[in-house]
């Protein structure tokens, strides 16, 4: 189908864009389409004016600060892919936008738009979540700053108020010892993952856990992270009764089934995925150049 | 409904249009320019039957608006054969190996291994790259073979020589 009618808006400066979007009724902001523009043809969604911000250079750049990347809303997941630095200090991203949909559509496709739509099964949001990413978002009222795990609201949707417009992402540089895994199942390559796990592991010198983090996609209308566990494995040795605990907890994390795949497989796949994130990140820490 | 002023280069020619804001590309390339060469499928960005380069980039025409197009080059599958009309190599090795059937999803399959042998800046392609490549385009025809053998035999074969 063809998308319906609306009124096209190509601000240049991201003041102009606030100023479009806090004076236009029903107005949407369009990043790289991949995920609009099909909704739009479908007519599953309607809006009399999309405003473009491919044309809003000052959200297109990627600066490293200390500590952390500050990445543009516009950037696109193709330069992510190719962006040097990101295969050893953010190895989580660099792993997962691997995974998102398919080159034709990571040329236009922008990691602040896949952060803003929220798909359930989406890598990006995953990643955030998992990297623990800060959001910059602005409006003609100031700027804020959102944790990632607060900006989920409802399937599909935000904390962002109608008026904001996600500017920046604040990602983390992994500490170098970091064992970072990203893992997901679909039944053909660049499908929308049927489950999805990030996984981050860093042990002491005495091989304990110092520091884990587990992130899970596919299951409810967001991912989630096992924080209880993470606190708990802390300064402990690895053993096989983590695995079964926490495969106990994610049997009872509420999930949601479809056509196709139903709740009971997303969670079978999901225990499986965290087996075999974590028995990587361990390989990786015994042997460095693992993987 | 608004109307803009747009220029673009799209293969050889340089054209000046107005379109509608909710035009897309796809759309524009074969109502307004008459370039239907480029094929229309699920229109919602996963059959991949419409992909184009834009600026030497793949992709999905039917979810970029024609308005965004502005002042970029556009090409699409009628600027591969060659300027006399005879067929270019990349034609020629999608026929030895019969990379095509009923041609309905080629022309996207033409411009994504136009990318790949541009991107693979000289350096051997394993199948399994290739076949990533291709995952963006639906074939329901060939069973994907002969169109991967072509793409190898056109990125890895030219190395050799």
């Amino acid at each position: 189908m063809k998308a319906a009618h609306f009124d096209y808006h190509a601000p240049r400066t991201l003041v102009q864009a606030l100023d479009l979007l806090s004076t236009l009724e029903n107005a949407r902001v369009l990043a790289g389409g991949q995920s609009l523009m099909p909704m739009l043809n479908l007519r599953l969604g309607g809006f009399d004016h999309l405003i473009d911000l491919g044309h809003v250079a000052e959200l297109s750049a990627i600066e490293k600060e200390s500590g952390a990347y500050k990445i543009g809303a516009m950037v696109r997941q193709r330069e992510i892919e190719k962006f040097e630095g990101f295969e050893k200090n953010v190895p989580l991203l660099y792993q997962a936008i691997r995974y998102v949909g398919h080159q034709q559509t990571r040329n236009r496709g922008t990691i602040g738009g896949s952060i803003c739509h929220l798909d359930p099964s989406a890598e990006l949001p995953l990643v955030a979540l998992t990297m623990d990413a800060r959001l910059e978002v602005a409006s003609t009222r100031g700027m804020r700053q959102i944790e990632f795990k607060d900006f989920f609201s409802s399937l599909l949707s935000s904390v962002l108020s109608p008026d904001e417009i996600l500017t920046r992402i604040y990602m983390p540089v992994s500490h170098e010892r970091d064992c970072c895994v990203f893992l997901e199942f679909s039944r053909r390559p660049a499908d929308f993952a049927i489950a999805s796990v990030a996984v981050v592991l860093r042990l002491d010198e005495h091989e304990k856990i110092q520091h884990l983090k587990i992130g899970i996609g596919g299951l409810g209308p967001s991912a989630v992270r096992l924080y209880e566990f993470e606190q708990k494995f802390k300064g402990q040795f690895w053993s096989e009764t983590m695995l079964s605990e926490l495969q106990s907890h994610i049997k009872t994390l509420p999930g949601e089934g479809d056509l196709d795949n139903t709740a009971e497989y997303r969670n079978t796949l999901a225990q499986v995925l965290v087996k075999r994130a974590l028995t990587k990140a361990f390989q990786m820490n015994k042997n460095p150049l693992y993987g | 409904m608004a109307k803009h002023q747009i220029e673009l280069r799209v293969n050889e020619n340089t054209y000046s249009r107005t379109v509608d804001s909710a035009l897309n590309l796809v759309d524009f390339l074969r109502n307004e320019l008459g370039l239907k060469g480029t094929h229309i499928g699920c229109e919602h960005g996963v059959c991949g039957a419409c992909t184009v380069l834009v600026d030497q980039k793949t992709v999905r025409a039917c979810l970029m608006l024609a308005v965004q197009a502005q002042g970029m080059h556009v090409q699409t599958i009628e600027s591969i054969a060659n300027a006399d009309g005879s067929l270019s190599e990349i034609q020629l090795k999608m026929k030895e190996h019969h990379g095509l059937q009923c041609g309905f999803c080629t022309p996207g399959v033409v411009m994504t291994i136009k990318e790949l042998m541009a991107e693979s800046k000289g350096l051997a392609l394993s199948e399994a790259q290739v076949r990533t490549a291709l995952s963006g385009n639906l074939c329901r025809c060939t069973g994907y073979q002969g169109m991967v053998d072509a793409a190898l035999d056109l990125i890895n074969h030219s190395l050799a020589q």
